[in-house]
């Protein structure tokens, strides 16, 4: 009996240690905990929002890609199942001949792809020289620099990432996304920013690094003042209320178009998610029924087992 | 197989193939194996890993006709697979979950064995050969999350492979030689493809001795107490443990459906969805959820051992936590088998779980303050479980009476409430 | 996993032992099989062809660069294709083949509905059903057994009949791109052709 009470003891003295501790760190600095925010593609049933994704690619291509590729996403894509300009049926005035839903013959994708504002560098041609010409659909979507040293040269040495799998490459993604772009702040007055640089509470970062030396003493602050939450980063806040015109009468605000590119971004990090779960929501109710039938099969079997 | 064949071929064709190849006799018997009557949910564990195994070949042989193991393109061609090949997506998130259910299901089966006894005399052998799957389920899944080449792929792989380096002496070289250069690279990416190919066919092959060792010495079960009378105590293999097996391998992959349908990257880290770069370390670089423990392990040893380097110390911690288990059934002294009759070693076994849990918790938390102290006191339980209690609890404790056979273990009038609780529940610790 | 089948369980017989003929048993097997089969379709579709192969399944070509009297090889869904800019004197010599001199009489083109004969004019028609002798644009791979058939470039074997000639087993082909001599069963099929304008055509 002695021995059992020894091991109860134990046992409660750990869980009181993790249970304080856990309390303990909950105190610590870091970046702001991104906003959680209510997206149409969340849930069992989520899907995406054909014209909000619409509206984000605009944004993508406006404002995002002028410093920021999405290598992984061809303009095919944008006329998938699923994607942002799919098309079940062809618009009036196109040949009978094409089927616009395949993503290779949809007219808005060829158009988006022939206008767009990077071309494409093919080559090298019949006289050894690389040349530009318009996309076509089964072109990735161009990026703004031609290689990681140029991005860095026009941005300050900061490389903007490839926003390909940005929400899924970040924790909880969608809403980090928002959090940023929409999140930055005026610098708190005991950091002293270099030129170029933008203060972020959701971008993560150690504060400490910039702070006035008058606020720390060796390397940590001062007793009364504490680390910012967030970093710095090079990127600007990239979007202001009314800089991209919407066709569809959605309101032109910040926050409006951040939710639209996240929801875009989003659906071009997981562009197969509406495929995925409709199969998911089948599956199970499968495995559901057969579990059922297998139980009862199980039952019957053991039944005179049990007698 | 121990018991005799009840097989008798009936047809022509039968009576022929058996004198040459008996393996009709062979399926026969194995589907007629018998089987204690009194085995629990618990038991279920063995074949849903065997579902697991041949899930996670399937469809690894699959990803595989659409994946390049280069360090240029493995990023790209998963992504490939998740865009562009037909169900690509579904596929790999099988594979990549599958790794998940895939240990969860192996952590409850060991619990299971540790619980009940299932590495006691006379299944020893079976134990040690369940451990030998465990290291090689270890290695091919550390090598398989190398493969999609991203930041925690290749930071992983570097910290992992850096282990070696804390040998004496050789230790240099036989990282060198793992990674085939002078850092994590296009050769050491290569390898691990080709290994990681390999290793699921030698599981498949110890898989095969496993149930050849349990069939040569009969299935523990959760009496502790042998078959007496096959009559009484046991049922056919089939049809009474194969519709049980059945219907928890459906309730298992609906959990498994859950993850791949609707939750698919919630087990893993979102770091894997950068692109590997040498360059840049990730702030927390953590392996996969099933790793931690051995990695809380690792890194609690903090300090110099006598003469043995604390990088050394942490690294032998952690390769002998698994060493430990081959010995296992040596240490462990009590006559007794199923913690069902040890209500002292229970309350020990519970606060074992607990351990291992709470090492799990840790290896996810940076390495600094109490983090570290945790880990000390949860490492030295976890060998301690081992090395201390269960050596000294078989000479120390009383155990209940046993049943004189499972058909007792299970009548109504017989059993006590303790028999019908389930193993690790906190109810059976009071 | 679940099949019914216990008549051979020898034991416990005495107790109304579960029969094959119970519903419930050929039910669950039958559900598990039917779920076991609709698995299968994901691990067999995946070998087809995927959306980035399906993509690049046509091909632009701008014909303005390629000289009468000279071909010139473009890969198309990783074949080669030929395209021959070929001189009056070469229509006149495909023109003048009668059918009767021909190994196979079809016209093996993807632009016409099939079953046409391989006159010239039905090799060099494109899905606009115009036909333009001066472009003869087949798919170059040899209907024998797969190689690629020389004549292409300048200066290589033409063959009997001034077209191409396989190396591989000795296949001639003439100037419309039909077999004329050797082991090849089939004129050289004519892909879907788009003349997007006098000098681009879409192929595929």
């Amino acid at each position: 009996m002695k021995r059992m009470f020894t091991a109860r003891t134990l046992m409660i003295a750990l869980f009181a240690a993790f249970a304080g501790h856990s309390a303990a760190l909950a105190a610590g600095g870091g970046a702001k905990h991104p906003e959680h925010q209510h997206w149409h593609f969340s849930g069992v049933f989520g899907t995406y929002d054909q014209n909000a994704l619409q509206r984000g690619y605009q944004v993508y291509e406006t404002v995002c890609s002028n410093c920021h590729s999405l290598n992984l996403v061809a303009f095919r894509n944008l006329g998938q199942k699923g994607g942002p300009f799919y098309l079940a049926e062809c618009p009036e005035g196109v040949a009978d001949s094409i089927d616009c839903s395949n993503p290779n013959d949809n007219p808005i994708v060829k158009a988006l792809a022939a206008k767009y504002k990077y071309q494409v560098t093919d080559g090298p041609d019949d006289t050894g020289e690389m040349f530009q010409r318009e996309a076509l659909p089964a072109d990735r979507i161009p990026p703004p620099y031609a290689n990681e040293q140029l991005a860095r040269m026009a941005n300050n040495n900061a490389l903007p990432p490839d926003l390909s799998l940005i929400t899924k490459a970040r924790k909880a993604g969608p809403d980090y996304v928002y959090s940023l772009i929409t999140g930055y702040e005026d610098p708190p007055p005991t950091v002293n920013l270099a030129p170029g640089q933008h203060y972020n509470p959701y971008f993560e970062g150690d504060m400490t690094a910039v702070m006035k030396p008058e606020y720390l003493h060796q390397g940590h602050p001062v007793d009364g003042v504490e680390v910012p939450p967030g970093g710095t980063l090079a990127m600007a806040p990239p979007l202001a209320d009314g800089i991209i015109e919407y066709g569809d009468g959605s309101p032109q605000t910040v926050e409006q178009y951040a939710k639209d590119v996240v929801e875009f971004l989003m659906w071009a990090a997981e562009p197969k998610m509406e495929a995925r779960k409709a199969l998911g929501v089948m599956t199970i109710i499968y495995l559901i029924i057969l579990a059922c039938i297998l139980y009862w099969s199980y039952r019957k079997i053991w039944e005179h087992l049990k007698k | 197989m121990s018991h005799a064949s009840t097989y008798k071929p009936s047809t022509g064709i039968e009576k022929w193939l058996d004198k040459r190849l008996p393996i009709i006799r062979m399926s026969a018997d194995f589907m007629d194996f018998p089987t204690p009557k009194n085995l629990n949910y618990w038991w279920t564990f063995g074949g849903i890993l065997a579902v697991c195994l041949v899930i996670q070949i399937i469809t690894g042989v699959v990803l595989a006709m659409h994946y390049t193991p280069h360090v240029d393109m493995a990023f790209n061609s998963v992504e490939h697979i998740m865009r562009d090949v037909n169900y690509g997506w579904l596929l790999r998130y099988i594979h990549s979950n599958g790794a998940s259910m895939f240990f969860l299901a192996v952590y409850i089966h060991m619990f299971r064995g540790l619980y009940y006894g299932s590495y006691k005399e006379p299944r020893e052998v079976v134990w040690m050969l369940g451990v030998v799957i465990f290291l090689l389920m270890m290695a091919t899944a550390f090598m398989g999350y190398v493969l999609p080449w991203g930041q925690m792929s290749y930071w992983g792989a570097t910290v992992i492979t850096n282990l070696f380096s804390a040998i004496p002496l050789v230790g240099d070289d036989i990282r060198t030689l793992l990674w085939g250069g002078f850092s994590v690279d296009n050769p050491t990416l290569n390898r691990f493809f080709s290994l990681h190919y390999l290793l699921p066919f030698a599981i498949f092959g110890v898989v095969a001795l496993h149930i050849w060792a349990f069939h040569t010495s009969g299935n523990n079960n959760p009496s502790g107490v042998e078959i007496k009378d096959v009559k009484k105590d046991a049922v056919p293999f089939h049809p009474y443990y194969t519709v049980k097996d059945g219907f928890a391998i459906v309730v298992f992959l609906i959990l498994f459906a859950a993850f791949v349908f609707f939750n698919p990257n919630g087990l893993g880290h979102a770091d894997n969805y950068i692109e590997a770069n040498p360059l840049s370390t990730p702030a927390h670089i953590v392996p996969e959820w099933y790793f931690l423990p051995f990695y809380a392990m690792l890194r609690a040893i903090t300090f110099d051992i006598g003469p043995i380097p604390a990088k050394l110390g942490g690294v032998i911690t952690m390769f002998s936590s698994i060493l430990v288990l081959f010995v296992l059934p040596w240490l462990d002294t009590s006559k007794v088998r199923s913690m069902r009759y040890r209500p002292v070693a229970r309350m020990w076994f519970v606060l074992f779980v607990v351990a291992a849990v709470a090492l799990g918790y840790l290896g996810g938390k940076p390495a600094e303050g109490t983090y570290v102290m945790l880990a000390q006191i949860a490492t030295a339980y976890y060998f301690a479980f081992f090395l201390i209690i269960l050596p000294l609890l078989g000479i120390l404790e009383t155990p209940k009476p046993l049943p004189r056979s499972i058909a007792e273990s299970v009548l109504p009038k017989a059993s006590k409430p303790e028999t019908s609780a389930a193993p690790g529940a906190p109810a059976a610790a009071e | 996993m679940t099949t019914s089948d216990v008549s051979q369980s020898g034991d416990a017989s005495e107790t109304g032992e579960p029969t094959r003929r119970d519903f419930i048993h050929i039910f669950a097997a039958a559900t598990a099989a039917a779920g076991a089969g609709a698995v299968l379709w994901p691990l067999v579709h995946q070998m087809n062809p995927d959306a980035s192969v399906l993509a690049l399944s046509t091909k632009d070509v701008d014909l303005s660069a390629v000289p009468v009297g000279q071909a010139i090889k473009v890969m198309w869904q990783g074949k080669p294709v030929f395209i021959r800019h070929r001189t009056e004197e070469e229509i006149n010599e495909a023109e003048a083949v009668p059918l009767s001199a021909l190994k196979d009489d079809s016209a093996r083109n993807a632009n016409l509905p099939g079953g046409e004969e391989a006159t010239d004019d039905a090799r060099v028609t494109a899905a606009d059903g115009e036909a333009r002798p001066e472009w003869l644009i087949v798919v170059g791979v040899c209907t024998h057994l797969g190689c690629i058939p020389l004549g292409t470039s300048a200066g290589e074997n033409r063959g009997d009949y001034d077209g191409w000639f396989c190396p591989c087993h000795g296949s001639h082909y003439d100037l419309a791109g039909r077999i004329r001599k050797g082991p090849a069963p089939e004129n050289l099929p004519i892909p879907p052709l788009e003349f997007l304008s006098d000098t681009v055509v879409k192929i595929g």
